[in-house]
């Protein structure tokens, strides 16, 4: 991959501070069309943090954040979502008491010639997402409570998808899943990738982060510690960095 | 994709699945029809005269059952958010005491008395104010992040000592004579052929409904309803409209309310009486009309849809883009505004305006909306269920004065059906699950 193209995002020297700690500390990262960024770290040292500011749930203190070449403002989901970021979210967000066509439309719902919403439109197209991403997926009228792990991780999914997302942000997407659900998850990502996408991955699990990211960026404390490619360090140089906070390329 | 019916189910769950209609539904319809013909028979065996089901009672009890049902609807949307609103007796109160200062003291004296913009005015006032006060709480709950029960528990007090304020404690009356058409009586009434003409709309509609339901779904290609199925439903939303409207009609005015009505027009009365249909009351059309609007507000809109998301789930509804905080600004306020829309109707029914209008009606509504089967934990409600639970509160209310129960009897006996029926709706919320 050739580095010389503009970054999808461009996060420059970011903070942002509560009640006196400072939970992201300068931090700056990029991410190109079609690479998958991993970010690791002990739990509080700011990965969520970080991308919240992104998502627009958090509002940075100071720094700057580029999507695509320009300068974004992102002051809630909203703007996010206008700047084609979507997000997967530890919790996956879901209002449990909706059904699977409302929760992935949640907020851009589908609307009628005289504005009301289409429930049928948007199961139509919840059907038609679904049987890509999920086949098994036969539960569109009951609400998401009542879906299994797997299944509403797909309805997070599919609202990425369904939504053109150029940067997609996943904050754990694999942590509550089985096996195979697991593999179905690395085989999207894998997919997505491949269309260009760019994608923030947050994981705690080292293999699955040097299997799935081109590059991976580690925090402590608030602070980005390093982020390298995947191809120039070992799992051992990645726990180092996260346990110890030092990056053994630098000190090198 | 087509149904197939299950062949193991029986023939009652099985014509369920087929017409769709919600079990909770037909439970409540069925605990109300309990209700109504326990209190008949008993009032029959203990008093030898059995009230409950006559003409007469049923339609003063849809007229008693509108205010606090108008604000049921609303309460719905409050507690779907994991809010409450304490504070719609003392609103309803405030609304009809500074109705009832503009339309007896302060207009007619710029129009004159009994001017027709001046129930007018005064309509839009109190529903303007409610919502004025509903928003301002609203907007404590949501920007200043005070709890919902003590910013409306303030409100509780508050606005009832401004009611006081307003007209140092004095009754106002009598109200305009067009506002007081509002709040039901003889003439508050749409009549015979109004009724008529109402019911017919009415089915029309639920045919219209049942028709573009079919449409929708067969432009998705989703599973369409047998059309026995649908036949059923027709027949029998039609058979309910129409059921009510020969109800309705057959309650027919006093005869003094006729001798006075055939004074005023010239009318002879002839020797066997005249027959004069009440017809739907105002009020319950505007309960009904209401009804209607909240529903299509919920279950259609963006707005509804919010109101649920921010129930179920109020961070996600956030990180969906969902204003939560200008949503919550904006339920109170609507909710404020029906409670200045029951205090017309409570107003007009009595004919004059009081500070102590609309006292313990925040426990009503709330009771009503909670016995409908809006939970309290968020996210679940329903419009016509709210309004069922004040039609089966008004029904144990005056069912127990019909066969004499005293207050204290009744206090009781309400307290321990709320609690009743939250523990069944319980119970079969987590059998359904």
């Amino acid at each position: 991959m050739t580095q010389t193209q503009t970054p999808l995002v461009d996060i420059r020297d970011l903070s942002i501070s509560f009640g006196g700690i400072k939970a992201v500390d300068g931090v700056s990262l990029d991410l190109y069309p079609g690479e998958v960024v991993g970010l690791l770290g002990h739990n509080g040292a700011g990965k969520s943090t970080l991308i919240k500011m992104l998502s627009g749930a958090y509002q940075k203190d100071s720094g700057e954040i580029w999507i695509e070449g320009k300068k974004a403002d992102i002051r809630s989901p909203r703007d996010s979502r206008d700047h084609n970021i979507e997000t997967i979210y530890q919790t996956l967000a879901l209002a449990d008491n909706l059904d699977a066509a409302s929760n992935l439309f949640l907020g851009r719902e589908l609307t009628t010639k005289l504005g009301f919403v289409d429930d049928g439109a948007m199961e139509a197209e919840t059907r038609k997402i679904m049987a890509r991403l999920n086949p098994n997926f036969k539960k569109l009228k009951e609400p998401v409570s009542a879906l299994s792990g797997g299944q509403r991780q797909s309805v997070a999914i599919a609202r990425a998808v369904y939504f053109k997302a150029k940067i997609l942000i996943m904050d754990e997407p694999t942590a509550a899943l089985g096996v195979h659900e697991t593999q179905m998850v690395a085989d999207l990502i894998k997919e997505l990738k491949n269309q260009g996408l760019g994608i923030f991955l947050i994981s705690h699990d080292t293999r699955e982060m040097m299997e799935l990211c081109d590059r991976v960026a580690v925090m402590k404390n608030g602070q980005l510690i390093g982020a390298e490619r995947v191809e120039d360090v070992t799992e051992d140089d990645i726990l180092s960095m996260i346990i110890m906070g030092k990056n053994p390329k630098k000190a090198a | 994709m087509t149904d197939t019916p299950n062949t193991d189910a029986g023939p009652v769950k099985r014509f369920l699945r087929a017409t769709e209609i919600d079990t909770r539904l037909l439970g409540m319809v069925g605990a109300l029809l309990l209700i109504w013909i326990g209190f008949h028979l008993t009032g029959h065996f203990k008093n030898g005269f059995a009230a409950f089901l006559t003409p007469r009672n049923l339609w003063n009890l849809s007229v008693q059952t509108s205010s606090i049902g108008i604000m049921a609807t609303g309460m719905v949307l409050v507690i779907v958010t994991r809010h409450i609103d304490l504070s719609v007796g003392s609103i309803l109160g405030f609304c009809a005491i500074v109705m009832g200062v503009i339309q007896v003291n302060i207009l007619p004296q710029y129009l004159g008395l009994g001017h027709p913009l001046i129930w007018i005015i005064a309509v839009l006032c109190g529903l303007a104010l409610g919502a004025l006060v509903g928003a301002f709480q609203g907007w404590m709950i949501a920007y200043l992040t005070i709890p919902a029960f003590i910013v409306t528990l303030g409100g509780l007090l508050v606005w009832r000592g401004v009611a006081f304020l307003v007209a140092r404690g004095e009754t106002i009356s009598p109200v305009d004579e067009t506002f007081s058409l509002l709040g039901g009586g003889p003439y508050g009434a749409v009549g015979g052929t109004g009724s008529w003409i109402v019911g017919l709309i009415a089915c029309a509609a639920i045919l219209w409904v049942l028709v573009s339901s079919r449409k929708r779904r067969a432009e998705h290609g989703f599973a369409q309803r047998p059309v026995w199925a649908e036949g059923f439903l027709a027949a029998l939303g039609c058979g309910t409209v129409i059921g009510a409207v020969l109800l309705v009609n057959a309650y027919t005015w006093p005869k003094g309310i006729v001798k006075q009505y055939a004074e005023a027009n010239n009318i002879v009365v002839p020797a066997e009486g005249l027959a004069i249909s009440y017809g739907f009351a105002i009020p319950v059309l505007i309960m009904i009309g209401v009804g209607i609007a909240m529903t299509i507000l919920m279950t259609r809109t963006r707005f509804g849809r919010y109101v649920f998301a921010i129930g179920g789930n109020p961070e996600a509804a956030a990180l969906a883009g969902i204003n939560t905080r200008w949503m919550t600004v904006k339920i109170f306020a609507l909710m404020g505004m029906l409670a200045g829309l029951s205090a017309v109707v409570a107003s007009a029914r009595l004919g004059s305006a009081t500070n102590a209008l609309g006292t313990l009606d925040e426990l009503y509504v709330i009771a009503a909306a909670v016995i409908g089967g809006t939970s309290l934990a968020g996210g679940v409600g329903t419009i016509y269920g709210a309004i069922l639970g004040a039609l089966v509160m008004q029904s144990l209310q005056t069912g127990m004065v019909l066969i004499g129960f005293d207050s204290a009897m009744q206090q009781i006996v309400v307290g321990s059906v709320l609690v009743l029926a939250v523990f069944i709706d319980n119970r079969y919320r987590s059998k359904t699950k």
